[in-house]
């Protein structure tokens, strides 16, 4: 487990409106609250108060930040705070089956969930039909002809 | 002028500089001038990530950055200069910048102090006569988020 049942807490930070987006959609899928994910926008923030924010938003336990792209004030932010304090992880270019992946397996430890959300993420980026990624069709051939 | 963009900008290399303005400018290298970062090799790694790989990135500090502006002017490589703030641009400026400097507002964000101009740009008063100086040494100020979007020139920026 990862804290006493407790789970790791998540903040999805993006760019405009799109963190919002994401977690009512989580929500909308999952029912969960939001002890387990909230939203963050870097709009109108600066680099401070963007990391202020990002810190308020995560708490003192440990958690995830999903951020939408590697770079960017909103990745920047979350890499500051991961480098600042232990029990964090940043996992960039998040999208909806990853986070659906966490908050269905957050009571997992952080060492073994987050290899998993990667994978889930990654997946989950795929193209039909298949030949324009160089593969076999992932279950979408009756869709391609 | 190799130097194509003069920004201050809060948040230095992000989305709107790289892609925004990058696209337009085509740009071939960003120098952050800031007496901070300079000296910080964690927050360089930081900033560079990201960025395509044929965009070269050079951090220096202000007094370094006086030194090599004339060099930077006329270089035959596409520049863009980026200050977190009003004042460290003025620093970088005064008695150098020579005719037809332009400085771009990108985004200086609320904090203690500041009032609203635009939604992206919030001034202090000492921004404000910092502005001020600047446009007194013969440097065209205009605010401007991206390519796209409504420039706003210096007086209507300090309210007159």
């Amino acid at each position: 487990m990862s804290e006493a049942g407790v789970g790791l807490r998540g903040v999805v930070v993006c760019h405009g409106t799109l963190a919002d987006g994401y977690v009512e959609a989580v929500r909308q899928i999952t029912g969960i609250g939001e002890e387990a994910l909230t939203a963050l926008s870097n709009r109108g923030l600066s680099p401070e108060s963007m990391t202020a924010a990002l810190r308020g938003a995560i708490g003192d336990g440990p958690g995830i930040v999903f951020t939408d792209m590697i770079a960017g004030s909103c990745g920047f932010a979350a890499r500051r705070l991961c480098h600042e304090r232990e029990g964090l992880a940043v996992i960039s270019g998040v999208n909806l089956p990853m986070l659906l992946h966490f908050v269905m397996h957050r009571q997992e430890p952080m060492e073994q969930l987050v290899p998993r959300i990667l994978e889930k993420g990654r997946t989950a980026v795929c193209c039909a039909p298949g030949r324009f990624e160089g593969v076999e069709d992932h279950g979408h051939s009756a869709v391609s002809r | 002028m190799a130097i194509v963009l003069f920004r201050v900008d809060e948040r230095l290399i992000h989305g709107q500089v790289v892609v925004g303005w990058g696209t337009s400018l085509h740009p071939q290298l960003i120098v952050v001038i800031d007496d901070d970062l300079a000296g910080a090799p964690w927050e360089q790694e930081l900033y560079c990530l990201g960025l395509p790989p044929q965009l070269e990135t050079r951090f220096a500090s202000v007094d370094e950055a006086r030194r090599e502006l004339p060099g930077w002017q006329s270089a035959p490589t596409r520049i863009i200069l980026l200050t977190r703030d009003v004042r460290n641009m003025r620093r970088l400026l005064e008695d150098l910048a020579g005719d037809g400097v332009e400085v771009n507002i990108g985004g200086i964000h609320f904090a203690p102090g500041r009032r609203a101009v635009l939604p992206y740009v919030y001034l202090s008063d000492e921004e404000r006569d910092e502005m001020a100086r600047l446009a007194e040494e013969g440097v065209t100020i205009s605010a401007r988020d991206l390519p796209s979007g409504r420039r706003v020139d210096l007086p209507q920026l300090l309210g007159q």
